[in-house]
């Protein structure tokens, strides 16, 4: 499967890896439940570690963890569900966080320049088809008004 | 009054790019109807009963004359040659095609405007004090900051998506003009003991289902720390807000579900984390507040006495002077309201050939400003007392002149079941009864400064509740009721009215109304304004006659 990562459609070598399904080789991200349930042993994985957070999940809660983590997934359940800026905002301002953030879940193109604003640097869309309209809109406004991640 | 730089125009331009195309997408079938319902909502497009409404942004209230010969212009070439001014200061149009409604912001993008973030779950539209830096009583000129928060909530890409729509008004003057109690923040410009200008910040008040009213969250913040401690608010808001129901979505609810001692250390302690990286630079302040330094006003303006003389030949010039015109800060000028509230149109309404004819008075009379109020009027708010005489001559034959500003038939009302798809009542027609009833305009004046608000429903975008009458429309079995409040107000002993009894009939609402007023004349103390009489006896005597026959 395609996604955008820095502005550009790659392919992705990254798996989820739900809660009630055994751990496997490879890049693989987990809930924030699992990670912090099974921490020690994600750490011992061979591939990289990422976690997914949804919009109720406290970003602090991870804020201790983030330098063993390479990618952060922001997961939508609505594309309304706002909270995953703020989370965005938190991981990259606050706390400085340098590893991939990305947008998951139900999401829409238009959304991705905001996301792009506050910090989220991957989108995995629901369509991939969405991916060159979605890349364009990273071109949407050249000028802005607030201080912002990028 | 503020002119837009590069920056700004690339901006509005952009983001009419950005609708076309989202309007493209949806019309050929790319993006669902909910996908694009969120996005069209923060360019201002409702579909409506009849038509999608276009909503476009006033900004603070404050227009030129070449955006009211535009406004002109698209109410002729998009719609059915009329516009419509809201209680929050905006400019609404009530028949575009979806399809031409790019071109319309095209339009708009020419002459400074837009339409960002009138509507949706977003920070809308930031509204002021009608009076701002003309009135007598104003402490600090709030424009500045408004324009200050309007870049700051345009396009701010962490707040698009909030739990519920998200207003703030600003307040420069010691009576607040701007509902600032009613709003999600309200602002106050205030001096403090040290004899600095700075902030009192209120939190959570709002109108509509549940109205409350805001509570004092910070009694003195420093202008420098505005934009850091509106975005700690939003923040704790963004991510704490209900989301799971829309009635309880509003940030009122948050404080309210918190406490108020809660959600200010929340909001503080994330404020402490933001605020030297979002600090105001003083240069900037300055540089925008010269956008907004006073007109050339002329310094013999008092010389004059046709103004006098005029008051002494002409009585009905002279009670137009006495209600839609104010006292203005230099001496020999006055601002005038034009009263969007004649007898025979819907309040708040206005044709093409007004909206052209008053850009050329205002290029004439009022250095070629105008403003709109919160209570759907409009203002020429530096106009020479010399000129008062003609100038009502020419709004007389525009019909602009009636004299009837906040008196009873200066009612606020919603557009009501003629046009909007969430009304159970039809507003317009019961404001157009009332004012029929109410045609004696020597009685109306007898009556004097009353606010009547009526909404359609549950809502409230006519701020019924804050009426010093209000008039709700309820659907009961498909069939229209009519609930009445007594006492609300937005001004600074801000109060939420109180229910007079049981809903009435819609043929008996008129009734009821010029029965309220029978009471106020008969049992007023010598010059006790309605409001003032309310809150000396109460309910009781109004609510024994209007149900005295059932």
């Amino acid at each position: 499967m395609q996604i955008i990562k820095d502005k550009q459609i790659i392919d992705d070598n990254w798996s989820y890896i739900a809660d009630d399904t055994e751990l496997k080789d490879g890049n693989i991200s987990v809930s924030l439940a699992r990670w912090k349930k099974d921490k020690q042993q994600l750490l011992k994985s061979t591939g990289k570690i990422g976690v997914r957070i949804g919009p109720a999940d406290s970003v602090e809660d991870l804020a201790a963890d983030l330098k063993d983590i390479a990618l952060i997934e922001l997961d939508f359940p609505a594309f309304a569900d706002g909270r995953i800026f703020s989370h965005a905002w938190l991981l990259r301002d606050r706390y400085n966080y340098q590893g991939e953030i990305r947008a998951t879940g139900h999401f829409m193109a238009d959304q991705v320049f905001y996301l792009s604003r506050v910090g989220v640097n991957a989108f995995s869309l629901e369509k991939t088809e969405d991916l060159p309209v979605a890349l364009s809109t990273l071109n949407d406004f050249t000028v802005n008004y607030q201080k912002s991640i990028h | 009054m503020y002119q837009y730089n590069d920056t700004d125009q690339t901006l509005v331009e952009q983001r009419v790019t950005q609708f076309r195309r989202q309007t493209e997408s949806f019309l050929k079938g790319s993006i669902s109807d909910d996908q694009f319902r969120a996005l069209r909502l923060m360019n201002g497009v409702y579909i409506q009963t009849h038509a999608p409404m276009l909503r476009i942004a006033g900004p603070y209230g404050l227009l030129n004359s070449r955006q009211l010969r535009k406004l002109a212009h698209i109410a002729r070439t998009y719609d059915k040659n009329y516009c419509h001014f809201t209680t929050r200061q905006n400019i609404q149009f009530n028949w575009p095609k979806l399809e031409k409604i790019p071109d319309i912001l095209e339009e708009l993008a020419s002459v400074q405007m837009h339409a960002i973030q009138t509507s949706g779950n977003c920070l809308r539209n930031t509204s002021s004090d009608h009076l701002a830096g003309v009135c007598i009583d104003e402490i600090e000129d709030p424009r500045p900051y408004c324009e200050i928060i309007r870049q700051w909530t345009t396009l701010h890409p962490e707040f698009a998506y909030l739990p519920r729509k998200f207003k703030i008004a600003v307040s420069g003057a010691k009576l607040d003009r701007a509902a600032t109690q009613f709003h999600d923040i309200g602002l106050h410009l205030v001096q403090n003991d040290a004899g600095n200008i700075g902030f009192r910040v209120l939190v959570g008040g709002g109108l509509g289902r549940t109205p409350i009213i805001g509570q004092v969250i910070k009694p003195y913040l420093e202008k420098k720390h505005l934009l850091s401690y509106l975005e700690a608010i939003l923040r704790i808001y963004n991510l704490f807000g209900r989301r799971d129901n829309k009635y309880k979505a509003r940030i009122k609810i948050l404080v309210k579900e918190f406490g108020l001692e809660k959600f200010a250390e929340l909001v503080e302690k994330e404020w402490l984390l933001i605020r030297d990286d979002l600090e105001l630079d003083a240069d900037r302040i300055d540089a925008i507040k010269t956008q907004f330094a006073p007109p050339a006003y002329e310094t013999d303006a008092t010389q004059d006495t046709d103004f006098a003389q005029h008051l002494l030949d002409n009585k009905a010039f002279a009670t137009w002077a006495k209600y839609n015109t104010v006292e203005h800060k230099v001496p020999g000028y006055r601002a005038a309201f034009l009263s969007l509230k004649a007898p025979d149109s819907p309040p708040g309404d206005m044709t093409d050939t007004q909206l052209d004819a008053v850009a050329d008075l205002a290029d004439l009379y009022s250095f070629g400003e105008i403003r709109s109020t919160h209570r759907q009027n409009l203002i020429l708010a530096d106009v020479k007392q010399a000129d008062l005489y003609p100038l009502w001559q020419q709004l007389d034959t525009l019909k602009l002149a009636t004299a009837n500003i906040g008196t009873a038939t200066d009612m606020i009302c919603c557009p009501g079941l003629d046009f909007c798809s969430l009304a159970n009542a039809g507003s317009i027609g019961i404001a157009k009864e009332i004012n029929e009833a109410l045609d004696d305009l020597d009685y109306i004046h007898d009556i004097g400064q009353i606010k009547i608000n009526m909404s359609g429903c549950m809502n409230g975008c006519a701020h019924q509740s804050v009426g010093h009458i209000g008039i709700l429309g309820v659907d009961k079995k498909g069939v229209e009721w009519y609930q009445l409040t007594l006492g609300g107000s937005s001004e600074n002993e801000a109060a939420i009215g109180e229910r007079l009894g049981p809903a009435v009939a819609k043929d008996q609402v008129t009734k009821a109304i010029t029965t309220i007023l029978d009471v106020y004349i008969k049992q007023r103390l010598d010059d006790e304004s309605f409001l003032d009489m309310v809150k000396r006896v109460g309910i009781n005597p109004f609510k024994e006659q209007v149900y005295a026959n059932n």
